[in-house]
């Protein structure tokens, strides 16, 4: 272990004094040798001062110790090296860093917008960038979106084919992109809960948790054991949803109709759980800076158990159909398969790097709210292709659903004597010169946020990583090889957020 | 396929009621505020205080909501010290005109949300849909998509979405409208063939929600189309939506 570098853990704060700064080079220096002992990247990004100087901040992920290890770095006349040649999963956030703050990471192969900001004047407009092309006879492109065939959000694909397998595929989004980050800056805001809420409307309770516990960090203040059950129970609920709704899309890229529509109605009963305990489907207000905004009570307690019990033999009814099927089994296996060497080196995190045999979950990794009580252990497939990712999703819901009995039944009873909603809103005055990291658990993968304060104590910085942003090279590699027909299956499979990405 | 057949009989039959009968909505559910004016202190806007999206407009005759703003977050009606505002648990929020939305008065009726006569008698018995995402979240896009699921069966009711806007005879639309998406927004509404309409469903698409101001973002679809159907909600529920579809297009009155 460098011992120039700081280590904190999940929701714990320190002093910007405390952050080591380095020139560009020994930054890069310290980042690769993180990332050559098998640390990897949870957020990096930049920060342009006042003066036109830009400031570089790594959070590095020390999974086996749980730890974060947190430095910064100035870079030289507007340059940094570039890392991407050596480690793939930093590609993105250094073309990031280039298109938020002008900095040039020199060497980078591929150095394009992300989300065609339009701001700096290093962005052109979107749609008109160049796309990598792949030359020769008989060799085509095909391009699809921003505006898709169904009803889900924008983005833009480009394949480079050959008759009909696919070369390469290049990814270009940015067509969501809503300003959130760049409003962030000088909050919290009145709206910035709300803002935070709809960074991916379908995990509305992962990015507010890791809002809530940034808040709560640089506060000093503790939600009540009782809040963060409540907490617990809305974020799995939020996972089982969004893992049957997938389950049945899947089931029905593949013509498999049966399960499709029953999974489309149970992942609604799961959503009518959350709406159970707040009066919205996907836990708008249920969490909340210091608590949550509703309780769960002994009689919703028990209903909700109840209900569960009932939704859980559904889903198992409903889902057990597809192991069993080999017209759904042949388009499941070996479709989209990712290596575990592929999905370390591009930093995958959640469903789709457990499906690859990495044992990455934040909820075991870096323990936080009840998590640090209660476990679930993580699933793992080898495989990884279309089959593991669904697998990986179904046994996971079974173990959230086991999860979430044991909380409602065995540990309500005793919890909820303390308060989950304290009098609301809590002032809450944000510790100066700090920064915090907040890593969740959400039913994608890995939620980072990272919150820097000013010397008044408002949002510096404030840098949001939804598990879209590391994933979204996994989707595009897995095509590689495959057939462009394969496309909507791996990417259901994959199932990564635009606007999560896009901010 | 004996078990695709058990699992059939087990699954039973789940299409709800609705229209027939009223769905049932959790008791924590929020929708239709009522406004009483009466008991409003002349010199108390803590409602306006309160709401993170400039949805509360306090004048000395009336406080109004604005449903086209409205994340219905329940911040107003946790801060009124008189419980001039409450949240009915009325889900049928839609209107055509957008100044239906700005409610006032204790009444939680719903707005006029039909489609003018011409157009309706060519969409009577069956209409295409066409779904654009302009910055959404995908929550509204989500509880959108779930009307195709068999608790709501929209194409029971001859409304079905389509893949291309060539097939579609109107719009959908989530999203406060990204500068990003603006052109390809304005070429799907181009595409869609003559007569047409558009449906805004959403705070952000009705208003810019709670991303108006963002240079990134325009103040909603209004603001390069024009919207015939509102449905207010951040996101509406999936019967708000059903039901606004339903009056659109005369199916239900």
């Amino acid at each position: 272990m460098s011992p120039s570098v700081p280590a904190i853990r999940n929701g714990q704060r320190i002093a910007l004094t405390e952050v080591p700064r380095f020139g560009a080079d020994v930054f890069a220096g310290s980042l690769a040798e993180l990332l050559g002992q098998g640390l990897r990247v949870c957020a990096y990004f930049g920060y342009r001062g006042a003066q036109g100087d830009v400031e570089l901040y790594a959070v590095c992920a020390d999974d086996r110790n749980g730890l974060f290890r947190v430095f910064s770095g100035v870079t030289a006349g507007g340059r940094f090296p570039s890392l991407t040649p050596r480690f793939p999963q930093v590609h993105l956030f250094e073309r990031e860093i280039w298109e938020q703050t002008g900095a040039v990471p020199d060497g980078h192969p591929w150095l394009k917008p992300v989300r065609f900001i339009g701001t700096g004047g290093v962005s052109p407009a979107i749609g008109e960038a160049e796309f990598f092309r792949m030359h020769g006879e008989e060799v085509h492109q095909v391009a699809v979106g921003p505006v898709h065939a169904g009803i889900i959000e924008p983005g833009h694909f480009r394949f480079q084919c050959h008759g009909e397998t696919v070369h390469h595929l290049e990814i270009s989004l940015g067509y969501q992109h809503r300003g959130i980050e760049e409003r962030l800056c000088g909050g919290p805001h009145p709206v910035t809960p709300y803002q935070i809420e709809a960074v991916a409307g379908d995990s509305t309770i992962g990015h507010m948790l890791a809002y809530c516990q940034c808040i709560e960090s640089l506060a000093s203040y503790a939600a009540t054991p009782y809040a963060e059950l409540v907490r617990a129970v809305a974020l799995e609920l939020e996972r089982c949803a969004n893992h049957t709704g997938d389950l049945g899309a899947l089931a029905g890229d593949v013509g498999f109709l049966p399960t499709m529509s029953y999974c489309g109605r149970i992942r609604g009963d799961f959503l009518n759980q959350t709406a159970l305990v707040c009066g919205n489907r996907f836990g708008r207000g249920l969490v909340v800076p210091g608590g949550t905004g509703y309780d769960i009570d002994e009689r919703r307690a028990s209903t909700l158990a109840e209900s569960l019990r009932r939704i859980s033999a559904d889903f198992l009814s409903a889902t057990g159909l597809l192991w069993n099927n080999s017209s759904v089994m042949d388009r499941f296996e070996s479709t989209g398969a990712l290596s575990e060497k592929m999905a370390v080196d591009c930093g995958l995190v959640g469903p789709a790097a457990r499906a690859c045999g990495c044992i990455r979950d934040v909820r075991q990794d870096h323990p936080y709210g009840f998590y640090r009580f209660a476990h679930i252990p993580a699933v793992t497939h080898e495989s990884g292709d279309v089959f593991a990712r669904a697998h990986v999703r179904w046994r996971e819901v079974r173990s959230s659903v086991e999860f979430l009995l044991r909380l409602l039944v065995e540990d309500n009873g005793g919890l909820a004597v303390s308060p989950a909603c304290p009098d609301y809103p809590i002032q809450m005055n944000l510790k100066r010169d700090t920064l915090t990291v907040s890593a969740v658990e959400g039913w994608r993968g890995e939620i980072c946020h990272v919150a820097i304060t000013d010397a008044e104590g408002r949002f510096k910085r404030y840098k949001i990583v939804d598990p879209s942003f590391h994933n979204w090279f996994g989707l595009a590699y897995a095509l590689r090889g495959g057939q462009i027909s394969d496309f909507p299956l791996c990417n259901k499979s994959f199932n990564l957020s635009y606007c999560g990405f896009d901010l | 396929m004996v078990d695709i057949l058990k699992a059939r009989i087990v699954q039973g039959y789940r299409t709800g009621a609705f229209p027939k009968s009223t769905p049932s909505l959790p008791d924590r559910f929020r929708g239709m505020p009522s406004v009483d004016c009466a008991k409003c202190g002349s010199d108390c806007s803590r409602c306006v205080a309160a709401c993170p999206v400039g949805a509360a407009i306090h004048t000395s005759v009336e406080t109004v909501i604005d449903l086209g703003r409205c994340i219905f977050c329940g911040a107003c009606e946790q801060v009124c010290p008189s419980r001039a505002i409450t949240f009915s648990s009325e889900y049928r929020l839609s209107a055509c005109r957008r100044e239906d939305l700005r409610r006032t008065g204790t009444g939680t009726a719903p707005a006029a949300a039909r489609l003018d006569d011409a157009r309706l008698r060519l969409f009577r018995r069956s209409v295409r849909l066409r779904q654009v995402s302009a910055g959404g979240c995908n929550a509204c896009e989500a509880d959108i998509n779930v009307l195709n699921t068999l608790t709501y069966d929209l194409s029971r009711f001859g409304i079905s979405f389509v893949a291309s806007p060539r097939h579609a005879d109107g719009l959908v639309v989530t999203g406060p409208v990204t500068q990003n998406m603006a052109l390809a927004l304005n070429k799907t509404y181009e595409a869609v063939p003559a007569p047409k309409f558009v449906i805004a469903v959403g705070a952000c698409a009705i208003s810019g929600g709670m991303f108006a101001g963002h240079g990134q973002v325009r103040g909603g679809v209004a603001e390069s189309l024009t919207v015939d159907l509102h449905i207010p909600g951040c996101p509406p529920h999936p019967y708000t939506i059903l039901d606004g579809f339903l009056r659109f297009f005369g199916r239900i009155k």
